[in-house]
């Protein structure tokens, strides 16, 4: 996708090659997906009173 | 014996209702009042919009859950509180009128010991004319049913786009004081995937129109996050997401008019525009049910426990709600969803009225507000329904006099994942936490902790939200070591 100078989009950052295979490399995401549910386990149990 | 009455069986009073019978047992009696016979777990509607999953997969009966439970089970929409009884009554009661079991239409009066208000939303959609799948002109994924219909016609649109034909969709939020833009963010990415999967997306102007004032706001006023070395606004990744997928957007917009093929809206600096689409799905803004209530002479006592907008007055701090944004403190927001006047009353999750909003507010020159409104849905929601079903427990089995467990916003945390396209090998969604969900900016610099505020994209994502969608739906329909899922 070309960006067209001076449009919305042309100001915003977006994802270089590497990170976009990132997100969808299985081996990577396995581990994100790990750290994701372990964050969330953490805020859980901080919002308990 | 005490009979607690909860009204509403969504995740906040599902929530409440199971975990007081467990705890209470058939000692004491637990009520659940709701008009549906099914429950429904509402954030997997986005994929039934886009056809990824049926309705079946997301709803399920109440009634063999309930009898499991020992809950007492009454299809039936509650239309008025009376919290000091009746003239020819003494206890206080709720009057319930049946949509089911063989009984719709019948009223009763039913009393309580205790009640909790998890009554939900109103789905809105006559505030902006034309607005809706009933009486207007657009779709929606706020029920199981309109998620269905969302997918027949998107599927109807695929297929015009498949013969050749170029089509303008257009999803966002249907009037300037919505809430819920999590679901309209989601089921435009998942459009999005959709379309990419079908091999139409270049046949599709895909739009996005918020009344967030900057994306990524999502009603709680945005987000920091530390990455790449910098602390950066939720803003930048989401318009990032927007451009990454060239999905254009428009801001600060509130959707006054609906007609066949045309959005009018107003924006934040107070001209009028036009938007034209084929296809669009805009979130209804949220109001109370319109529950009523009566002291004990019969009259109305509706604005003293109700707001204007219909939710129930708790332990805020309401007083705040007249004053200027830099006047908001994170200890506005009730801890313990208590009404202050009558004790025995609780409300929980959307029901309850929060004491402003969390966003900051904005009024277009035409004094037209358009911002949005504080969600209250989802983890938060299903904390507050355990919290005060714990507060009760004490109550009534330990003899406590005060509630014993707080569910306050500024004090708790929430995790969200927003779905941007389905499938185990191909799907993504951003995971996001944020502690607290109320902003502090007294003690935190950013508002926020941010050791507890992060968020990325990725397939990790997707797979999250899947698993959570078996194990939410596990855990309501109180199968085996449900109690050990956290809300």
């Amino acid at each position: 996708m070309k960006v067209k100078p001076y449009s919305q989009n042309a100001y915003t950052p977006v994802p270089s090659a590497f990170t976009k295979f990132r997100r969808n490399c299985v081996i990577w995401q396995f581990f994100r997906f790990i750290v994701i549910n372990i964050k969330m386990t953490v805020l859980i149990l901080k919002s308990h009173h | 014996m005490a009979r607690i009455v909860i009204l509403g069986g969504g995740v906040s009073g599902h929530t409440a209702a199971t975990f007081l019978a467990k705890w209470l047992g058939r000692d004491h009696e637990v009520v659940v009042v709701t008009p549906n016979a099914k429950w429904n777990w509402i954030p997997s509607n986005i994929w039934v919009g886009v056809g990824g999953m049926s309705k079946q997969e997301v709803i399920f009966d109440l009634a063999p859950v309930y009898k499991k439970a020992g809950i007492d089970y009454r299809q039936a929409k509650a239309i008025s509180i009376h919290p000091e009884g009746g003239v020819d009554v003494e206890k206080q009661f709720v009057t319930i009128e049946y949509t089911g079991q063989g009984k719709e239409g019948n009223s009763e009066k039913l009393s309580y010991d205790y009640l909790i208000n998890a009554t939900g939303p109103k789905l809105n959609f006559g505030a902006t004319e034309g607005l809706g799948p009933d009486a207007g002109y657009t779709v929606s994924v706020c029920t199981a049913d309109h998620a269905v219909h969302a997918n027949e016609k998107l599927d109807e649109l695929i297929a015009q786009m498949k013969s050749g034909e170029e089509k303008k969709i257009l999803i966002g939020t249907g009037h300037g004081m919505c809430t819920c833009q999590g679901a309209a963010f989601e089921y435009t990415f998942n459009v999005d995937h959709k379309l990419r999967e079908e091999g139409v997306r270049d046949k599709a102007t895909l739009t996005y129109i918020s009344n967030e004032y900057e994306l990524g706001d999502f009603g709680v006023g945005g987000m920091h996050i530390k990455l790449g070395g910098y602390v950066t606004s939720g803003k930048v990744f989401a318009e990032s997401l927007y451009a990454e997928r060239n999905v254009k957007w428009i801001k600060r917009a509130h959707v006054n008019r609906v007609e066949k093929g045309k959005v009018h809206y107003e924006t934040l600096d107070g001209s009028q525009h036009e938007e034209e689409y084929d296809f669009s799905m805009l979130i209804p803004p949220f109001a109370g049910v319109g529950l009523k209530a009566y002291d004990k002479a019969g009259e109305d006592i509706t604005s003293k426990v109700f707001n204007p907008g219909g939710f129930m007055f708790v332990d805020a701090d309401y007083s705040k709600g007249t004053k200027p944004f830099e006047e908001w403190d994170a200890a506005d927001w009730p801890s313990y969803l208590q009404n202050p006047t009558y004790k025995n009353m609780y409300a929980v999750g959307i029901a309850f009225a929060p004491p402003h909003l969390i966003s900051k507010p904005m009024k277009s020159p035409n004094g037209t507000p358009i911002n949005p409104t504080p969600p209250r849905t989802g983890m938060p929601s299903a904390m507050m329904g355990k919290a005060v079903a714990g507060s009760l427990r004490d109550m009534i089995l330990n003899g406590a006099i005060e509630p014993t467990h707080t569910a306050n916003m500024s004090e708790m945390g929430a995790a969200c994942v927003a779905s941007a396209g389905k499938g185990f090998f191909s799907g993504s969604a951003v995971a996001m936490t944020m502690y607290p969900v109320i902003p502090n900016y007294k003690k935190y610099e950013y508002g926020r902790d941010l050791n507890g505020t992060f968020g990325e994209i990725g397939l990790a994502g997707h797979w999250v939200k899947h698993f959570l969608h078996f194990a939410f739906l596990w855990k309501a329909k109180l199968k085996p070591f449900w109690t050990i899922i956290p809300e």
